[in-house]
């Protein structure tokens, strides 16, 4: 079957000369529907550049990246933000929520630049909420919501137009361990339910949550655990 | 385990079974590789060691059971335990060793032997964590089991570093 998430020779490049350096260096990756995959690395391997371009929040120097089939790379910034906006969602370390907005009105945001009538995008956030355990909470401003929460709410968000992969960028890397605790459960729970999932992490208990876990060292994958038969 | 035990009892008199039931509540699916028989093989020990006795409960639909309890010297040996510091882990010398001698014989690329290991190491977190994330929130079990996570997330930081040093002193 045709992968999701399809890279051939990955590269990214920064400076050059003796100031080169190579936060993405020749990555070939396939993630299969369903599929849960950790990418893990210490801080400056590399890996948040590497999931921006998967993502198409970036450009390769090099090498080619196929969402549902299709060239992501070479395609303009339009052409690929609409491609991304119904195939991918994404997580960061930082949330990235609207300050103004309430958790359902963030949530549902997406939906609504994706052309969702309003009733079926506020239906789908609230649904949403409820799943990632924060329905009391719809209401309230990011604000006023604890990290742990905020990060879900940003869970819920990537999820409101379904899309066929989600791509999360240290999604614990602001929370303590107790509210960790919870955001990795939700990723198992994502898994279970047959999310397509890409997790680049310092924290190795995204294993919990994996199918694999990709090792990473300065800009290239080193090794790989397969941990289920489902790979 | 004839700590473990002794503490148990300093509460109050018990049976085996129920010693076994409270040990199994406290570790989970840790505790799944316990067999049955270690509690009355140790509870057989202490008794011998005369830091318990045992009294015989008749029961009229079943048979008779023993009843253990702390004698002063078993007492004595729960104290001096619950204020013990030691700690059975020490750093993996033995895998640095394998690396130093991988090494120096030629017989193995370390760090070829520290991916393997990172490879058998995150098995084992993933397997702790999802054990870890079935069980209930703040359940005793839960809190071992991200014990077990946490030392492996170490370990596994470690490794990191052990492949980064074999690395500069292959080049």
């Amino acid at each position: 079957m045709e992968p999701v998430l399809r890279a051939r020779g990955l590269r990214r490049h920064y400076g050059a000369d003796a100031a080169l350096v190579r936060a993405v260096d020749d990555v070939h990756l396939d993630v299969a529907r369903g599929e849960a995959v950790g990418i893990v690395g210490p801080s400056g391997c590399g890996k948040s550049t590497l999931l921006h371009l998967l993502g198409g929040l970036d450009r390769p120097d090099g090498g080619e990246v196929l969402l549902g089939g299709r060239r992501l790379d070479t395609l303009s910034e339009t052409a690929a933000a609409r491609l991304r906006r119904g195939l991918v969602g994404f997580v960061f370390q930082a949330f990235h929520l609207m300050d103004e907005l309430t958790a359902r009105e963030n949530v549902e945001l997406p939906a609504l630049l994706a052309g969702v009538p309003p009733r079926t995008a506020r239906r789908r956030a609230l649904g949403l909420l409820e799943r990632v355990g924060l329905g009391d909470r719809a209401g309230h401003l990011p604000g006023e919501l604890s990290g742990g929460q905020r990060q879900r709410v940003a869970v819920a968000r990537a999820l409101v137009n379904d899309p066929p992969l989600l791509l999360a960028d240290e999604p614990t890397g602001n929370l303590d361990t107790a509210a960790a605790t919870g955001v990795l459960r939700l990723f198992a729970e994502l898994r279970a339910e047959g999310r397509t999932l890409v997790v680049v992490t310092h924290d190795p208990r995204i294993a919990g949550a994996a199918d694999r876990v990709i090792a990473m060292r300065d800009g290239a994958f080193v090794d790989q655990t397969v941990l289920t038969g489902r790979v | 385990m004839q700590d473990v035990l002794l503490a148990l009892l300093s509460k109050e008199p018990a049976h085996g079974y129920d010693l076994r039931a409270r040990l199994t509540a406290a570790l989970g699916p840790v505790g799944d590789t316990m067999n049955a028989g270690q509690v009355y093989v140790s509870l057989r020990r202490l008794e011998k060691a005369g830091l318990v006795e045992a009294h015989v409960v008749g029961q009229s639909d079943r048979p008779d059971r023993k009843v253990y309890d702390l004698t002063p010297a078993g007492r004595e040996r729960v104290a001096t335990w619950l204020t013990d510091a030691s700690w059975e882990r020490t750093a993996p010398a033995e895998f640095h060793l394998k690396l130093v001698a991988a090494a120096a014989s030629g017989l193995a690329d370390p760090v070829a032997l520290v991916d393997a290991q990172r490879r058998e190491l995150t098995r084992r977190l993933a397997e702790a964590q999802r054990a870890a994330l079935t069980e209930p929130d703040g359940s005793r079990a839960a809190l071992l089991l991200e014990g077990a996570v946490l030392r492996l997330g170490a370990d596994l930081a470690w490794l990191d570093a052990c492949e980064t040093h074999w690395t500069r002193e292959n080049s």
